[in-house]
This record gives C-alpha cells, structure tokens and sequence, in this order.
C-alpha cells in the first residue's frame, strides 16, 4: 500500500512537471493550430537560463539563501525563455502564418534541433550532464505514509497554482478573451478589432513563462540537467495536451498528471518493470487517438465555415 | 524580381555548401620531414587511431583516452621508435553510439596506412567495432571496454575466441563483478542488495557475474530493475526497490546516470551505499550526485601508487591538456605503446604497406613488457595478463583506493 501511495505521489510530481510544459502546447495550438514541437527545448533553455543565472550572476554569498536565488533563478530563466520563444515566433512562425500546414511543422523541429545543439555548444560544458543546484529547502515532507523531497512538494503546488492563474487569466481578463476569441475564429476576431499578432506574442510569452518555471524547479528536484531533457519531456507533454484534448487548458494539465501517474505505476504494477514505463505512456495515447481523437477535454473538430 | 533573388541566394548557398563539402577534413598531413629534424621521417607516415566518444556525456573518459594516445604518439615522434616514418593520431568520436562506432571503424580501415586502433571505451559500441576491423585485419586494443564475451564468446561456460584482431589492455568484468561482490558481502557485510542496471550489454554483464558470486558468498538479491539509457528521473525505480529493504544497490552502467540515481536514493529515504563498476569510477559521479561512501570497482592498481605510472601521470600533467587522463588514461597510453612497438618490430628496415596488418596482429599478441598500468600482455583470447582490480570509495568528496589485488578463482 505504501509503494501504491509512494508511486502515486511520484507521478503526480512528473505531472506537474509536464503539465507546465503542456499548457504552452495545448495555447499555441489553440491559437494557431500548430504543434510547437520546440517548447520543449523552451523548457531546456530555461533551465539553463536559470543555470546561468546561479553561476554567473549571483555573488557566492548569496547562493545559499534559497529565498534570494530561487527567485533570482526563477527570473533568469522566465527571461531566457520567453525571448527565445518570442524570436522563435517572430521569425520562424510568423512569416509561415499563411503557408500549409506542414511548413511550420517542419520549421518547429528545426527550431527544436538548432536550441538543442545551440546550447550544447555554446553553454560551457553543456555537452554532459550538468550538476544542478537544489534552491530550496533541502529537506523530507512526510505526508503519512509517503515520502517526497520539500522540492517535490513545490514543484506540484506551484504547477496547480499557475495552472489556476492562467485559467482565470483567460477566462476574465480582456487579452484573455481575445486568445479565446483568436482560438474560436481568428477571422471574426479581428472584426472584432482584436489584433491577432499581438495575441498570438501573448500566448507564446505565457506558455514560455510557464516552461521557464517548470525547468527551475525541474533542475533544482532533479539535481542534473543535460541538453536532451527538452525533447523527452517535450513528447510527454505533447502526449498529455494530445491526452487531454489539444486546445484546452484543463485539459493539458489533467492529461499531464495522468500521464505522470501511467509511467509510474505501470513501471511499478505493468509487466516490464521500469523499463517499460514509457511503452504504456504511448499505448495510451494511441488508444485515446483511435476512440476518442479530441482528447478528453476537447471538441470533435470542427469545419470552419 | 523576388523570385530571381531567391534563386540567386539559392545557388550561392548551393555553391557554398559544395565548397565546405569538398573541403578534406583529413587530419594527416603528407609526408615530408617537418617540424622533426631529429628523426628520419623520410618514408612517410602512420596512423594511430582513437575511436572514443568525444563528446557527449562520457567526454571526460573519452578525452582522457584520446590524450593520453596522443601522449604514447608524441614520445614515439621524439624518440623516433618507427624509424623512417612520422607518427599521426587519428581520433573519431563515437558519442557512445553502436552506429557512429561502426562508421568510424569504417572510415578508419579505409584509410591507408593504419597501424592500429585504440578502441573503444563502450562495451556496446566495441560490438559492432570488432567485426569492421576483423575484416580489415587490423589490429585493436580497447583500453575499456570490460564485457567477457567481447573476448570469449556468448557462452561463459564454453569460451571461444571472437577475433584474433581484438585485444584490451583492462582486466575483464568476469572478474571485476565477482571482486565486487566479495568486497560489498565480506568486507562491507552487506547481506541484502538490490541491483539496477541501464540495461546495456557492460551494465547487464557486469551484473551477472556480481549476482553469481554474491549469492555463493551468502548474500540475497532482493530485486533486479532496469532504468533507461536517458532516465533522470528514478523516483519510480526507487520506490520499486524501497519496500525489499535493501542494505546496498549495486549498480550496473555509467556515472552521468548513477550519481543522481545515488542522490535520489538519499533524498528518497533509502540511505544505502551505492556499489557500481569502472563506470561510476569518475571524479564526475560524485559532482552529479554521488555520496560519501559509494564504492566502484576499477581494473587495474591506482595509477598514483605504481611507480611505472609516475612516468605516464608527470608527462600527461607536463603536456596541460584540458581534460585529466580519468579512468582509462594509462591503459589508453599502454594501448597505444602496444601497437607503436607492435608496428616497429614489423616495419624494421621495410617499408610499410597495408598488407602488414596481420603481421602487426601477431607482434601484439607476442608483446610482452611493462607499461603505467604494470606489465602488459595478452592471454590465447586477447584479454590482458594483468589482472589487478582495485575498490574505490567516496571519502571526503573524491575517490579513495581501499582495496587493491588480484581476484583469486
């Protein structure tokens, strides 16, 4: 029962994880339906960002004062990560915003390659594992009979929190209303006097805010962090939003826990062991795409008019 | 008119691409005297090759192998051991992969006047190295590479040798796992150990033949789990192994995944010493996350204790390359001092020609003598004579020697 309880509470901490990533993919697609296959690497170079933050721009005396760097950190990488997601979108997507579906797909891999190897060869030492700076209290929650790190515990309140935010953002505030109006019909909305580009800026900013903080807090939990953490936890993401019903907000963050929850108690309870834990994420998704291809939370596709 | 600009800007950058390719990315240079006024270096020259990943997250042994190569080379060059011809070193990196591995092999047996082979550091990669060279005849040392069957075959009980063209200068996880598991049950007195491996042909071996010994000397393995190549990660496999209540892990793979696996078992509640082989043995396990009291298997004696490597560490350090010699430094610079000797015994007063491959093969199998890791010779299946295994342990934030000897039958 406690391996149950303990696997459960693992999961819900790779789910939040996840689903800070996904919530920039399932925006970015409800806004103009394109899959940014390089918000992981977004997440990447947040953690970075926040890397370099800590090595190069805080004093030595500081660092140890986790209320000080963790939010120093923090701002580094939100920094780092929205500009590059604002030059990716100035440059990369924008000019291919009337272009068939697939050029800006295949311009997000691209993308997605030149950040990987961009700060593998540019970051010093970026070419193997980084050691990561655990910016908080380093100390055990016991919550009955589970354990978790005090980073853990951060990491999942932080995540439902930002994902409430957000979903009020959108929901009551008046740029909110112009990215649901954008997602809905872009045409009516710029009848409407809503201007799409800086809308479109707005849901690229957010969903790399949001990246920028899960790679923080990410690297401090983990304690090492390499280039090829964007793409792997950039497919989990791009699964739980596809889970969860593209599109939809509430949607990504549920389908990022659920997935958090599949890896480990599959790799617990499944036949194959740990090894297989990311088999049974993907037959999953595969299941859902076949029966239900909108997702939990999404609509059935519909025509534009 | 926007058309036209784009075709141009097309074509130059076609033109461009087309020169870049054609450039030689060759790093030998012709023959000629040069720089060497001593030597006679007349006839032309040879190529030592390194296949190691370079880069990538085991960089810092495969540099440390790629120098301390290029270290035998250079003090060849100076003493002019091949007489006639100048030395070259000719590294490719592999990055741990099977495929860049092979290509490499191919590129370097396609290139004429290779004497022979340093590689490779992965047991995995040396797989689909061995058969290249094999067929090209040529001769390879592996400084690293410790799976039994590399040298005896898939079967344990029945060992037949692979290729006549393989040899390795390190002693062999057949033995490196039974010295482990003496040391962890006997002198460590762990009696339950849980084992985790990366699920790679070293990680799996070497796991092997730990469970065999530890079980006859009386311990129990409480649960066996695999963890992916690219995991970060191990909550999952952690908690799998919490409830078997563990008093060790042994761990089967490499350091950029074993020290956070060793940090998260803290973090977890599982305060266990952490056990692994030559893999784990780098100062780097312990900046990513190994803890004081981790043990690692290493082959061969501590390099600062023998005397025969104080030669190799002080002309390693006097050269400053960026990167230490790690590990697999001085079976690296045995390796290469292997097949430089093996070369001049065959070329004395000839000239080369590739047809001396095989000959080159046979001189390394008969070489006998003494290099920085102690004396250096091969077995009838190209496994090195010198069998030395030494315990490391975390102490005070670097690894410490605890425990050097021969592992006895």
């Amino acid at each position: 029962m406690t391996t149950l309880l303990q696997q459960i509470a693992n999961g819900l901490v790779l789910g939040a994880t996840i689903g800070l990533i996904a919530l920039g993919y399932t925006m970015v697609y409800g806004i103009i339906q394109l899959i940014n296959f390089a918000h992981g690497e977004v997440f990447m170079v947040g953690t970075f960002g926040g890397l370099a933050v800590w090595r190069w721009v805080l004093p030595e005396d500081v660092r140890d004062d986790w209320y000080i760097s963790l939010p120093a950190m923090l701002l580094g990488s939100i920094v780092v990560a929205v500009v590059i997601a604002v030059l990716m979108e100035r440059f990369a997507y924008r000019p291919l915003r009337n272009a068939p579906r697939l050029a800006p797909l295949i311009t997000a891999l691209g993308v997605s390659v030149a950040l990987q190897e961009a700060v593998r060869l540019w970051f010093p030492d970026a070419d193997a594992a980084q050691p990561y700076p655990r910016v908080f209290i380093e100390s055990q929650i016991k919550i009955g009979p589970v354990e978790l790190e005090a980073t853990e515990v951060l990491l999942i309140v932080v995540s439902i929190i930002l994902a409430i935010l957000l979903q009020a953002y959108v929901n009551k505030s008046k740029l909110g209303r112009a990215m649901r109006a954008t997602s809905q019909d872009p045409d009516t909305a710029r009848l409407m006097g809503v201007n799409p580009d800086r809308v479109i800026v707005v849901t690229f900013i957010l969903g790399a805010a949001l990246a920028g903080v899960a790679g923080v807090l990410y690297g401090a939990n983990i304690n090492n962090v390499d280039t090829a953490i964007g793409f792997q936890n950039g497919i989990f993401a791009f699964t739980a939003a596809v889970l969860g019903g593209i599109g939809s907000l509430r949607g990504a963050v549920i389908g990022a826990f659920i997935i958090g929850l599949i890896k480990t108690l599959g790799g617990q309870y499944l036949p194959g062991g740990t090894q297989y834990d990311y088999v049974w994420i993907f037959v999953i998704l595969i299941l859902v795409l076949v029966f239900r291809p909108q997702g939990l939370f999404g609509e059935a596709e519909r025509v534009r008019a | 008119m926007r058309n036209q600009t784009v075709k141009a800007a097309a074509v130059v950058a076609a033109g461009l691409l087309l020169l870049s390719a054609c450039s030689s990315n060759k790093t030998e240079t012709p023959a000629g005297g040069g720089d060497n006024q001593a030597c006679d270096t007349s006839k032309g020259t040879l190529i030592v090759g390194v296949i190691a990943p370079l880069s990538g997250e085991l960089s810092a042994l495969g540099k440390g192998i790629e120098n301390s190569a290029s270290l035998a080379v250079d003090q060849a060059n100076e003493k002019c051991t091949i007489d006639g011809y100048k030395l070259q070193l000719q590294a490719e990196d592999d990055q741990k992969t099977p495929q860049l591995g092979a290509q490499a092999a191919t590129k370097l047996s396609s290139t004429p006047n290779v004497i022979g082979v340093v590689s490779t550091l992965n047991s995995s990669v040396s797989q689909s190295v061995q058969p290249v060279f094999d067929q090209a005849g040529i001769l390879q040392i592996s400084p690293a590479n410790t799976a039994d069957a590399l040298t005896k075959g898939e079967d344990p009980n029945n060992p037949k040798r692979a290729y006549s063209t393989y040899f390795r200068t390190c002693t062999v996880d057949g033995l490196q796992g039974p010295y482990a598991a003496d040391y962890l049950v006997k002198d460590a007195g762990k009696k339950k150990i849980a084992i985790i491996t990366d699920g790679l042909t070293y990680g799996e071996g070497l796991a092997d033949s730990f469970t065999a010994r530890a079980t006859t000397n009386g311990a129990e393995i409480v649960t066996r789990q695999k963890i992916g190549e690219k995991d970060t990660d191990f909550s999952g496999v952690i908690a799998a192994i919490k409830p078997s209540a563990p008093d060790a892990l042994y761990y089967g793979g490499q350091y950029p995944q074993a020290g956070p696996l060793s940090k998260q078992l803290a973090s977890a509640g599982l305060d266990i010493p952490v056990m692994g082989g030559d893999g784990i043995f780098d100062p780097e396990y312990i900046k990513l996350g190994g803890r004081e009291g981790d043990l690692a298997t290493s082959v061969g004696a501590p390099t600062e204790e023998l005397d025969s490597a104080k030669a190799f560490v002080d002309a390693y350090e006097a050269k400053g390359y960026a990167e230490s010699f790690s590990a697999y430094g001085a079976f690296s610079y045995d390796a290469a001092n292997v097949i430089i000797a093996s070369a001049a015994k065959v070329v004395e007063g000839k000239e080369w020609s590739d047809d001396m491959h095989k000959d080159v093969v046979t001189a390394a199998q008969d070489y006998s003598g003494e290099g920085a890791t102690g004396p250096v010779g091969f077995d009838e299946y190209g496994d090195s004579k010198n069998k030395t295994l030494t315990v490391y342990q975390v102490t005070s934030g670097a690894w410490k020697s605890v425990k050097t000897g021969e592992f006895e039958g």
